[in-house]
């Protein structure tokens, strides 16, 4: 028996950014691409205990579990935590699918007062203050790669991404926050 | 760069998001593997690219992730309406795409264009 | 001194703030916020650069962004250098160095200048038939002719080391423009409550009122309005103010693209600045304020230094201090050059004379001149002109004949009165109107949801542009949902309406005259050049423009183009609006490319996406191949190894002890719910329903035409649950055609799709030790030959973390495929690693993966096949299920052109000589010997030395191939001809024993 694999996050010791808007890489995640018809919410709402948004560019969070709405039968569910997620889906016989894509994804975290500037720098999604309050949450695209967003604050926002963009992400984010700085 | 309405995000969206996905309204036949080569011609290859209103699908492929149709000019890229895959096609043989329509009363007074007359 | 001829007490630069600059070699003194033409104006400089075509004296004619003349070469360092800059645009900053272009040796003596006694050889349309034969001659002779005649500037040569940013960004209302019209505008808009974003291409706001000094508006003067208006502007949270801000494009769906220029005009600009920034904006509505360009007269030899539009000489006199001139006459056709004259003639400037080809003026500029002891010609006409290197005398006659008298000046201020801005409208697709009344081009069908207002509109006096765009700006902050604020009111007096104008050439420049009167400066498009294109038949003034090159210019013809049109109108006998306006294309002004690419260059250009194993892999030496946006595992050369020595090792290795892969890029989806292996069942050709929990299958994906898309394994980890497997290129489009598929026709289908290829490192682990390798560090699977056959699928652990383990080969060996969570991958290989080096094995790369599965006669798609190919022309007819009633492509397959006989199909070639390698997209013919052109059976599709073999295999595409085993065909190469066998192609073991090994 060998020793226990080690994990090794895709942005590890990276960071940047500017004094207006922090970049940071963050922490694992456990993660669910959850997919299920409109009879099947309330059930997985209870199992996962909270509100499966039904409303586009929605999220429910409740102490760091998140569910964003990406289409209206797809939702990204993220644990900061790292609750089992799959193991919580096994247990909802409604119909559904749900996929683990923990290790897909990882999330850049940018805050500040110029956040929203960093990632205009390359984000075509209109991030004004009422057309993307906090809670807000999209998939949208990032320069060339394809992002989710999620608005965690006045001031924060979490970019998920597959993990081999992420360095692609963190740069353009980086670049962004710089300028939006100026 | 085109704004485009998702029907399923109910909001415009850049066209950075979105992708071209052909004519609509093209059903695949339920007896596909019996149909006649004529038949198999214009389900697949023979197209009209008509100058004018055109029915498409688009992806939401960078959103919703959801395929829907839309009613566009070709001439001025107005979009007439979007709508939902397995919506009926609608009928918008009434309708004239925007291009024309006059902003102001004051633009409505003025006159007739005049683009080159290159042939 | 910042040039002898700043007038003290004129403009508004601060005379104690200095810059220095050199205009070739020599250096000059400017003040802050100067433009390179106003300090060069200030130094008396008039002489700035040389024409296109035939290289004449030029000098500067305007003080805005359609100077055609006084292009300049401007840099900061050897590579920060840019051409074709224009001198009254760029801001001189302290330390730049400016060069005249289109000279050679000296700006004065330039050899070029030849052109312009030449010229009759260079009339309309000379490159279209002077250079038509004879055809030899044309890459001796005539091209690198033009490439050195033609162009303007040098390039700079070194890499560009500013960096650029991006910003998309959306309103309610942008406004271009920010002079009296626009900042009215986006005042009433802003106290409405809309986002608005504002833009100016100056430094300052203000636009006309930079020159104007008649103006107030609420009783301040209109330049400090404009100031005072800029700052409450700035100050609002829903308003953006950009100057040095060009709106460049106006695209589909108020798509506007803007560029702003951040240090172009800093000594020392801090390194985190951008040069220049994109702004992307999305607008609700667009209001459009973009003023108008005042017109050059077009008469003989018009184009010499000192002869400027009246309005620069406004400007660089009212905003600059500076005077153009001692003794100014002027030509106009137009009111608004009389302000120019008394403006000048206040400063203690002497008007030489007003000539004024109208015989009757406006009434009021006539009496103001008259007050001021100015000379009024009315009736009269400048004629032609004389000076070397700057205008000295101008001859002027009463129109319709009679002596002409010399007039000494230093400079002459022309007007043939105002073209509105409709560029912007124009490339909204908006479509222009005449009117008749005016003589003028101006919006006519809107296009899209956006408004023109002031002069760009058509509308004329002070009073009425403010009210109308105070109007404008409120509608439209109304019409996107906005209403706050209180209505904005604004009272605007000037000294004089103006009236008068003209289009097309004077006297002494009309039909049967020679002369060189100039209607394009920048393309040395004169008068008679336009009447030639019309007599060589081009009567379309889309033909006549590409004939004459007139508007054709990095100026778009801002000045020439109803010049042009009044030219063609006169000598065709057909009215303006029947010829019509050619269509304005973006950019306005020239853009960068660094500002259009921004952010992407260097490691940002593309995303390189890297594996799990990456670190590893590189720390080995692993040289890397690009697999679209993928950096993947080439070979692994050891020292002293080439290519070929480490792929020869490579392939060794896996066929005689095992050998480790990163197949982490092969596309993987998930494919869950009831009815996932009846949607299986329709996307590939393949039967799935029969396929039993644990177990995998090779899977082949059509397009509806019959022909081979992608292909996989796919394996069922439950009855609910498939794990698919694509190629690393055909990744995103399976997932999306299989979308399509299960969103459009199979809706019904209870099943769900997502995307898992970044979720799980994958190392192959291929060879006859691979077992011995792998099942010490598995947990909870039997890893028995028997327990676990080749094609299944098992989860359960390894090195302590979850793994989905396919039982699986691509080499022909028996393997493994280790599916890890990615951030295990690393982690997990290197466990591996160490325990497969000891027993012999190796790491190999993509290159050795070709190979050894060509050994097998598996196929790549996309290699092998190319969107031609059917599973049957593959000799796959085995993976299409024959029971099926419908799967994508079934139809197709059923198409006569695919059931024929002789279609090229899939087989081995071996050459005869058994060390020779083919070529891949090598052509196969049957006789060698037959003659050109060879009728053609097909292409080399794969080829490989073959180290196990110990020879070269091949496979290729061949008319009627699997009919020909054992024929001899030939590769004919430029050097040789290669002959060939056709054989099957299973190159090692044929039985396909080791897979179970
Ligand atoms: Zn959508």
């Amino acid at each position: 028996m060998a020793d226990q694999a080690l994990r090794k996050a895709p942005l590890v010791g990276r960071h940047g950014g500017s004094a207006g808007a922090r970049v940071t890489p963050a922490g694992p995640a456990t993660r669910l691409s959850l997919r299920a018809g409109t009879d099947a919410i309330g059930t997985l709402s209870l199992a996962f205990g909270l509100e499966l948004p039904q409303r586009p560019k929605t999220s429910a969070s409740v102490s760091g579990r998140h569910a964003l709405w990406l289409g209206p039968d797809e939702w990204l569910l993220i644990d900061e935590n790292g609750a089992d997620l799959m193991a919580i889906a096994a247990g909802v016989s409604a119909l559904h699918s749900a996929t683990d894509v923990s290790h897909r994804n990882t999330a850049i975290l940018v805050s500040g007062p110029d956040a929203a500037g960093a990632i205009a720098s390359s984000c075509p999604l209109d991030l004004g203050k009422t057309i993307f309050p906090v809670g807000a949450a999209a998939r949208t695209v990032l320069g060339k790669i394809e992002i989710v967003l999620l608005r965690t604050g006045e001031e924060e926002y979490r970019v998920e991404c597959w993990r081999s963009f992420s360095p692609y992400a963190f740069g353009i984010l980086a670049e962004g926050a710089e300028d939006a700085a100026l | 760069m085109l704004l485009i309405y998702c029907p399923y995000c109910e909001e415009e969206r850049s066209e950075l998001e979105f992708r071209h996905g052909g004519d609509a309204h093209i059903a695949r036949p339920t007896n596909m593997a019996d149909i006649t080569d004529e038949e198999f011609q214009d389900f697949f290859f023979l197209r009209d690219n008509p100058k004018g209103l055109i029915f498409e699908r688009w992806r939401h492929i960078h959103g919703c992730g959801r395929f829907f149709n839309a009613a566009r000019d070709t001439v001025s890229d107005k979009f007439v309406m979007s709508y939902k895959a397995g919506e009926p096609k609608p009928d918008l043989s009434g309708a004239t795409p925007a291009t024309e329509k006059p902003l102001t009363e004051k633009v409505g007074e003025t006159h007739e264009a005049t683009e080159g007359t290159a042939k | 001194m910042s040039g002898a001829n700043r007038i003290a007490g004129q403009g508004r630069l601060t005379p104690a703030k200095t810059a220095r600059f050199t205009f070739d070699g020599k250096t000059y003194q400017a003040l802050e916020g100067d433009t390179v033409a106003s300090a060069l104006l200030a130094n008396g400089v008039h002489l700035v650069g040389r024409s296109f075509k035939y290289h004449r004296p030029r000098g500067i004619l305007s003080a805005g962004p359609e100077e055609p003349n006084a292009l300049i070469d401007v840099s900061r360092d050897v590579a920060r250098r840019q051409p074709n800059v224009r001198a009254p645009v760029q801001e001189v900053f302290d330390g730049m160095k400016v060069e005249s272009q289109n000279r050679w040796p000296s700006l004065s003596f330039d050899i070029g200048g030849v052109n312009n006694l030449l010229s009759p050889f260079f009339a309309a349309g000379f490159y279209y038939k002077t250079f038509m034969w004879p055809k030899a001659a044309w890459e001796k002779v005539y091209e690198p002719f033009i490439r050195k005649a033609a162009g303007l500037g040098v390039a700079p040569t070194e890499e560009d080391p500013d960096h650029y940013a991006n910003r998309y960004d959306h309103c309610d209302v942008l406004v271009a423009g920010a002079g009296v019209a626009g900042l009215a505008a986006a005042l009433a808009a802003a106290e409405a409550g809309a986002r608005v974003i504002l833009v100016d291409e100056q430094p300052e706001v203000g636009g006309a009122l930079h020159y104007d000094m008649s103006v107030t508006i609420d009783g301040q003067s209109g330049y400090e309005w404009a100031q005072a208006t800029a700052a409450k502007l700035k100050a609002m949270e829903n308003v953006t103010v950009l100057t040095r801000t060009t709106a460049f494009g106006y695209y589909n769906h108020n798509f506007v693209g803007l560029v702003e220029r951040v240090t172009d005009h800093l000594a020392k600009p801090d390194k985190k600045l951008p040069r220049e920034r994109l702004w992307q904006v999305r607008a609700k509505r667009v209001i459009l304020a973009t003023g108008s360009i005042e017109r050059h007269m077009v008469f003989a030899n018009n184009d010499r230094p000192g002869i400027m539009l009246a309005s620069a000489a406004r400007t660089y006199l009212n905003h600059f201090g500076v005077a153009v001139g001692r003794k100014v006459g002027v030509y106009t056709a137009s009111d608004s050059a009389y302000e120019a004259a008394f403006d000048l003639k206040r400063a203690g400037v002497t008007i030489a004379a007003i000539v004024d080809n109208r015989e009757k003026p406006g009434d009021a500029v006539l009496t103001e001149a008259r007050r001021l002891g100015i000379e009024v010609l009315t009736g009269h006409s400048v004629v032609d002109t004389k000076g070397k290197l700057r205008v000295s005398s101008i001859s002027v006659a009463r129109n319709g004949g009679g002596s002409a008298r010399a007039i000494p000046v230093d400079a002459l201020l022309m007007s043939a009165g105002w073209t509105p801005s409709v560029h912007l409208f124009s490339q909204s697709r908006g479509k222009v109107a005449y009117d008749a009344a005016s003589g003028r081009f101006l919006p006519g069908t809107y296009a899209q949801d956006c408004l023109s207002v002031g002069s760009c509109n058509g509308t004329d006096g002070l009073q009425a542009t403010i009210e109308e765009s105070l109007a404008a700006g409120e509608l439209m902050a109304r019409a996107t949902g906005n209403e706050g604020g209180a209505k904005v009111e604004l009272r605007g007096e000037n000294a004089f309406e103006w009236t008068g104008g003209m289009a097309g050439a004077g006297e002494g420049a009309g039909v049967d005259t020679t002369v060189k009167a100039f209607v394009d400066f920048q393309n040395d498009v004169c008068a008679k050049d336009i009447r030639l294109a019309v007599r060589e038949g081009m009567h379309s003034i889309e033909h006549i423009k590409r004939f004459t090159t007139n508007g054709m210019a990095t100026d778009q013809g801002k000045l020439s183009n109803i010049h042009g049109l009044a030219i063609a109108s006169e000598v065709l006998n057909r009215e303006i609006p029947k010829i019509g306006l050619t269509t304005f294309r973006a950019p306005y002004t020239p853009v960068t490319f660094g500002a259009l690419i921004s952010h992407s260059r260097g490691e940002l250009f593309d995303p390189a996406r890297k594996t799990p194993m990456h670190a590893w892999e590189e720390a080995h030496g692993a040289v890397f191949e690009d697999v679209g946006n993928w950096k993947r595992a080439w070979y692994y050369p050891r020292s002293g190894e080439t290519m070929h020595d480490a792929v020869n090792r490579e392939c060794r290795t896996v066929r005689n002890a095992a050998g480790l892969f990163d197949a982490s890029t092969l596309g993987k989806i998930e494919v869950v719910g009831p009815d996932a292996a009846e949607f299986l069942n329709l996307m590939y050709t393949n039967a799935w329903d029969t396929l039993k929990p644990g177990r995998c299958r090779y899977g082949i994906m059509l397009r509806e035409d019959g022909f081979v898309y992608d292909d996989g394994v796919v394996g069922r980890l439950a009855e609910d649950r498939f794990h698919v497997t694509t190629t690393t290129g055909g990744a995103p489009r399976v997932m999306n055609h299989m979308e399509d598929y299960l969103q459009t026709e199979f809706p019904h289908l209870k099943v769900w799709l997502t995307s898992t290829t970044e979720q799980w490192a994958v190392i192959a682990v291929q060879g006859p030790k691979a077992r011995e390798i792998l099942a010490p560090l598995v947990e909870g699977i039997d890893m028995a030959n028997e327990a676990f056959p080749h094609m299944s699928v098992r989860e359960g652990k390894i090195c302590g973390v979850p793994t989905r383990l396919f039982r699986m080969s691509f080499t022909g060996e028996a393997g493994f495929e280790v599916n890890v969570p990615a951030d295990y991958g690393q982690a997990v290989w290197e466990a591996i690693w160490a325990r497969a080096e000891p027993l012999g094995a190796c790491a190999y790369g993509t290159e050795t993966m070709h190979v050894l599965r060509a050994e097998k006669g598996y196929i790549i798609v996309g290699q092998d096949t190319d969107g031609t190919v059917t599973p049957h022309d593959a000799s796959l007819s085995w993976a299409v299920s024959k029971k099926k009633t419908d799967f994508v492509g079934i139809r197709g397959l059923k198409r006569p052109d695919l059931v024929k006989e002789g279609r090229k199909q899939l087989v081995g070639l071996l050459t005869k000589d058994p060390n020779v390698v083919l070529e891949e997209g090598a052509q196969i013919v049957a006789d060698p010997n037959q003659p050109k052109p060879m009728t053609m059976l097909g292409h080399v599709t794969s080829s490989y030395w073959s180290e196990n073999c110990g020879r070269s295999i091949a496979m290729a595409l061949v008319a009627g191939g699997q009919a020909r085993l054992g024929q001899t065909l030939y590769v004919p190469m430029p050097d040789r001809t290669i002959a060939v066998e056709v054989s099957d192609m299973v190159f090692v073991d044929k039985e396909g024993g080791r897979l179970n090994g």
